[in-house]
């Protein structure tokens, strides 16, 4: 059995080089080639590069940066039709009004809840598969099941919503099964239960990148010390045991890595899946900080409002990231930082 | 590794990776035979991989019913294309700058550029902005914001790093440009990342639907297949929900519209099942490349 699965072609062996940290230091080719003497000459004889580099920059600017600009939205009442001078600026008055609606507290418990899901059952299900898929013996089945596996995660959430409904549907298979076997008398509508939502949801979520996710742990899994289970099976321990005793403990700093980042993103959850699954009946369930800024802010006009929101969020993130990294420091685990 | 027997232990794992097989593909081949499936056979119910009674009539009432879809599925093509192309040549020109450590701005653009991955703006900055730009209801939000990403570039420099100096500096010695450089050494050079950016490229724009949603719903000729369909499930959404909704969508004929989304949802789907056998071979080097940044 090889443990090296990972179709990775030959010709596609990227040298990995720690790229951002680079750049400030002095590269392998020569600062500047000779009868370059001055900055001046050397932007003249750069001509081109500056020519390939500029549109971009100014695309990074207007796109990436000036939305952050717009940040002051959040303490001005801002009016589309005046201009950026003529903004009334009101301090932190739209942080008190969030704070103070209900709705906001909804938003953030769903958030939160659907974070937390989507973020236990994820992380096991993705070990739980890579675990299992790297024990697997019959090699052609398990290049198969792989390649299957991460299928789901190429389709939009459009898609995985139809499937989703489909498949959840009064009349659809999985009350079928359900009933065929005897688990419930009659079927159920998973998709009108607010209660269910968070688990429509993170089973969506499960199904979509299960196979996706495991591809890191898979890949990290393939590192581990042959050696280890050779004494492992000298000493008689089962596959059971070397799967408990080596092959997790040898990915441990990949999975706390992962969780700090993933923990970072714990209110980053979007959008998308719950936009396009829920419906008025389980709109109490549904109802995350992102669609209550598109609501709210755009839906509603009310720009201001819906750029606080999205402060808040960044920030909640920042800290979340912070709190995650120092405990992570604390008890002796690797960390992002 | 030499052979050992077949154990009680492996065939559970056997049953279990077929479960996941079965969990996987069941619901787009059930997809599949519904789309295939006479509309009033089909809510008769126990339908599985199969059709029970074949007809291409949901196909048909798509491409060829009153409403037809040739309009989003051509703009669905045509995003992906143009934006792929656009945003595969800005990609790359901006990593072969960044990649050239003689490059005098070298330093600066890469901090300009690293910033843009930990700092955004969130929805509603964004959403002004593309208004002011008056990008609303313009086949250019489809192209220009999704021009560049930070991730992609750095990828690309990545690779472009481990191409020999030699190489370029001897076409320099015949008394090549730097653009010359860029498109007749460094392109050809860097094709499997090339060809694994410009795959993730043209699957995230077949898949977007969130535009369209937000900045061009006012034009009806810039909506996509993935936004039809979205429109669709949003109504059966609140059929399902027991509302019955009085401007829920009819494009149906003789068919009915659940097995014409159905359809649709298969005809969304088959592009990505296209270039699935070449991403599947690319993008694992991308994704771990990425993990060791990280």
């Amino acid at each position: 059995m090889s443990k090296n699965l990972l179709p990775v072609t030959p010709e596609v062996n990227m040298p990995v080089t720690p790229t951002i940290n680079q750049t400030g230091k002095k590269g392998k080719q020569p600062k500047r080639s000779p009868g370059e003497k001055n900055g001046w000459q050397r932007l003249k004889n750069q001509k081109a590069l500056l020519l390939m580099s500029l549109p971009f920059v100014i695309w990074l600017i207007v796109f990436r940066y000036l939305p952050v600009l717009g940040w002051t939205m959040a303490f001005q009442d801002y009016q589309p039709q005046n201009s950026f001078f003529e903004q009334s600026w009101v301090g932190l008055k739209h942080f008190r009004d969030l704070f103070n609606e209900p709705t906001f507290y909804r938003a953030l418990e769903n958030t939160i809840g659907m974070g937390i899901l989507g973020l236990v059952f994820g992380t096991l299900a993705a070990i739980t598969f890579a675990l299992l898929l790297n024990e697997m013996r019959f090699t052609k089945l398990k290049k198969l099941t792989q390649t299957i596996s991460y299928l789901p995660h190429f389709v939009s959430w459009v898609i995985v919503a139809n499937i989703v409904t489909t498949m959840l549907s009064i009349s659809g298979p999985v009350n079928n099964l359900l009933t065929s076997i005897g688990l419930v008398d009659s079927p159920i509508n998973f998709m009108a239960r607010p209660g269910m939502f968070w688990g429509v949801v993170t089973a969506a979520e499960v199904w979509k990148s299960t196979g996706w996710n495991a591809i890191i742990y898979f890949a990290a899994m393939a590192g581990t010390d042959p050696q280890l289970y050779e004494a492992a099976k000298v000493d008689g321990a089962s596959r059971w045991r070397q799967m408990w005793h080596i092959t997790l403990p040898s990915i441990r700093p990949v999975i706390i890595v992962l969780l700090i980042l993933n923990i970072g993103n714990l209110i980053n959850i979007g959008f998308e899946k719950q936009m396009l699954l829920g419906n008025n009946i389980v709109s109490e369930r549904a109802l995350v900080i992102d669609l209550y800024a598109l609501n709210y802010g755009i839906g509603m006009f009310r720009y201001s409002f819906g750029t606080a929101i999205g402060i808040f969020k960044s920030v909640i993130s920042v800290i979340l990231i912070v709190v995650a990294n120092s405990v992570a420091k604390k008890v002796g685990e690797g960390r992002v930082f | 590794m030499k052979k050992r027997r077949i154990t009680v232990f492996d065939i559970v794992l056997l049953i279990l990776m077929i479960g996941v097989i079965i969990v996987t593909l069941y619901p787009f081949l059930n997809i599949l035979a519904i789309s295939l499936n006479d509309a009033t056979d089909t809510a008769r119910g126990g339908l599985h991989i199969y059709p029970r009674q074949f007809t291409w009539a949901n196909y048909q009432e798509i491409f060829g019913g009153r409403n037809n879809l040739w309009s989003a599925f051509g703009m669905s093509v045509l995003r992906t294309v143009v934006g792929t192309v656009t945003g595969i040549i800005a990609s790359t020109m901006l990593a072969y700058t960044l990649s050239r450590r003689d490059f005098i701005f070298n330093v600066p653009i890469s901090i300009i550029l690293v910033i843009t991955m930990f700092v955004s703006g969130g929805l509603i900055p964004e959403y002004m902005l593309i208004r002011e730009l008056g990008l609303m209801n313009n086949f250019l939000v489809y192209i220009l914001p999704l021009l560049l990403s930070a991730f992609n570039v750095i990828v690309i420099r990545s690779f472009m790093d481990g191409i020999p100096i030699a190489l370029t500096e001897s076409a320099k010695m015949d008394g090549a440009n730097d653009f010359t450089i860029f498109w007749k050494i460094i392109i050809p050079l860097s094709l499997p990342v090339v060809a694994t950016i410009s795959l993730f490229l043209a699957v995230q724009q077949w898949n977007s639907w969130f535009d369209t949603y937000l900045y061009a719903r006012g034009n009806a000729n810039l909506s996509t297949l993935q936004f039809e369909l979205m429109k669709i499930l949003d109504n059966t959404n609140i059929q399902s929900g027991d509302v019955t909704s009085a401007n829920a969508e009819i494009i149906a004929g003789q068919t009915n519209p659940q097995s014409i989304q159905m359809a649709i949802t298969i005809i969304a789907t088959v592009p990505i099942l296209l270039v699935y056998p070449f991403l599947q071979r690319y993008f694992v080097t991308g994704l771990t490349l990425g993990a060791v940044k990280t």
